[in-house]
């Protein structure tokens, strides 16, 4: 029996519509039906546009039947929902935008519209990107396709959820601290955090602009290379978009390492962590090794550890900045029933932000507020230029670092959420890569039993030098096409 | 250092986001567990480092100051809450 449409890659199912054994019609309504056989209890969608899809579908035949398009045409695919799409609502999962209706595109979406884009819906999230399981989405979690009880990782939920599932051949998330590979290594797919400043951000919704970066899921490497072509380049929109075109990947995706420098930092196998993801890590790079690799053990980053701390004054201080904007006058829910301006926009938004957002709203607040400016903020950034200066040495004599994307497997919905400090311990081992604004990829290694019984995906981490996105995609490829991790599919 | 129940108001009064008591206590502890986490950064020697505000090579980009089409005005204005003809309306910001 063949394999189901909806287990495909992205690149097999480009492959069928090329070849016109499948129409993009076809594949889209295959992925609606997986959609309602699927989503009821994944909730990986806040928003599903079947019309637009089906629309975007035919026009995507009309291409492929002219002979036009390319590897993206009539794929169909999910978008994080703080992405914005002129015309569909973006509700960052968050109340305050509830109703919020995006009068543009931003630019990745245009990028993916001019190469054949067919969206099936806005993904689930963790409240303007906030979260590290999904779990504070204002419109309720989203569930871990291999184990419904557990978190799929944040905070792109539902867009690593969705992909895992089924329900897209590709997605797109954002990543400002390990927004797109934690849930990717906790959904066993392949999630990629680009070079800062590699893909536009215009019209992503700010969180903390010196962190954030767009990126796409997908079931297998190659995949990841498809997408993000798509979507790289220069963006005049975005002032922090390097000017640089999209590179070519074709002679990275070899199967073959010799030659390869290949570093393991000891720091990232932090105390705690559980054994079957260290053996699981462990084993990838020995994988590595056996491709041809040279693999150095004895890597050393020792601002590693400081990395949490810098990243959490940082980036809610950038997010207090950014999220000024919420003031309930110019689009988003607004309170109206007070007395005053300023009543209004306190009810604004005390009703209509979450927990976690007025907690890093606070917290950015304080740390960029007269007499804490220097102790906070400015020590953060200067120690933030140590955790760099580690990383260019190190890639002095290393093409790729390899680590862990977190120190265990999928946790249970409900189990860290009162305590968030312990929540932000989890992305001890994601969060150097934004401060120095590298670009790594999580690619799935392996499975670890749980006492329950779940069998829970594992990532491996790879990073490369700023703007090296060829040597990650090279190693990368190779070791999962030396593997079979990334075929597994979820039990649904 | 615990951060006292009127620290805790005061921040919550410049970032405006309107805490009720339960929240205020609440939050009282979590930040107050964040910032001793962040103590940890004082013992990091930073003398003579400069510090990174973003990655990139990048400083001043700038562009020709020429007149571009914008948004469409009937849709950014449709996301307004209370709108009078093409204005965003807004309570007085003026007191008397």
């Amino acid at each position: 029996m063949p394999d189901p449409l909806y287990s495909l890659t992205l690149q097999e199912a480009a492959n069928l519509l090329r070849r016109r054994e499948l129409s993009s019609l076809e594949l889209t309504q295959d992925a609606f039906q997986r959609i309602r056989q699927t989503d009821e209890r994944i909730h990986a969608f806040l928003t599903v546009t079947e019309e637009l899809a089906t629309e975007q579908a035919r026009q995507a035949d009309e291409r492929i039947a002219r002979g036009e398009g390319g590897p993206l045409t009539g794929i169909p695919a999910a978008i994080k929902d703080l992405i914005c799409t002129r015309g569909v609502r973006t509700t960052c999962g968050s109340r305050i935008l509830e109703n919020f209706v995006p009068p543009y595109d931003a630019t990745v979406v245009r990028q993916l519209q001019e190469a054949g884009l067919v969206m099936v819906g806005k993904t689930n999230m963790d409240e303007f990107a906030m979260g590290s399981s999904g779990e504070n989405s204002a419109f309720g979690p989203t569930h871990n396709p291999w184990a419904l009880d557990r978190a799929p990782g944040g905070s792109s939920s539902g867009s690593a959820a969705a992909v895992a599932a089924g329900m897209a051949f590709y997605a797109l998330g954002s990543d400002t601290g390990g927004s797109v590979r934690l849930p990717a290594s906790f959904c066993g797919v392949v999630g990629l955090k680009p070079t800062y400043g590699r893909v536009s951000r215009y019209g992503l919704v700010a969180f903390a602009s010196s962190l954030d970066q767009i990126g796409p899921f997908t079931r297998s490497v190659r995949d990841a290379a498809l997408v993000f072509q798509g979507i790289a380049g220069h963006d005049p929109h975005d002032s922090n978009s390097a000017p640089l075109d999209a590179p070519d990947l074709t002679e990275a995706l070899v199967p073959d390492l010799r030659g390869t420098r290949v570093g393991v930092p000891r720091e990232y196998f932090v105390e705690g962590m559980d054994p079957a993801v260290r053996e699981a890590v462990e084993a990838a790079v020995n994988q590595m090794g056996a491709l041809g690799a040279e693999i150095d053990w004895e890597v050393s980053l020792p601002s590693t550890p400081h990395a949490l701390a810098v990243y959490y004054i940082i980036a809610p201080s950038e997010a207090s900045a950014n999220l000024a904007r919420y003031d309930g006058v110019k689009y988003g829910y607004s309170y109206i029933e007070g007395d005053s301006m300023w009543e209004n926009m306190e009810k604004t938004r005390q009703l209509g932000f979450g927990d976690e957002v007025k907690r890093r709203i606070m917290l950015g607040t304080y740390a960029l507020s007269a007499g804490y400016y220097d102790a906070y903020y400015l020590k953060a950034q200067k120690v933030r230029t140590l955790i760099r200066r580690e990383f260019d040495a190190a890639f002095q004599t290393h093409d790729v670092l390899v680590t862990p994307v977190s120190p265990t497997p999928a946790f249970k919905l409900g189990e860290n959420i009162d305590d968030p400090l312990q929540m932000y311990l989890g992305d001890v081992c994601t969060i150097p890569v934004n401060i120095a604004g590298l670009p790594g990829i999580s690619v799935p290694c392996g499975f670890s039993e749980a006492a329950d019984g779940a069998r829970l995906p594992i990532g491996v981490q790879i990073l490369a030098k700023p703007f090296d996105e060829a040597a990650l995609f090279r190693v990368a490829h190779a070791y999962e096409q030396a593997t079979d991790w990334h075929t597994a599919r979820p039990p649904l | 250092m615990p951060l006292s129940r009127e620290e805790v108001q005061h921040i919550a009064q410049l970032a405006r986001v309107g805490l009720d008591e339960d929240e205020t206590a609440r939050f009282r502890d979590h930040l107050s567990q964040i910032l001793d986490y962040f103590e940890r950064l004082h013992q990091v020697d930073t003398e003579g480092v400069p510090p990174t505000a973003h990655t990139l090579p990048l400083q001043n980009v700038v562009r020709a100051d020429e007149p571009q089409p914008s948004h469409d005005k009937e849709e950014v204005l449709a996301n307004a809450p209370r709108r009078e003809e093409d204005l965003f309306r807004v309570e007085a910001i003026l007191e008397e």
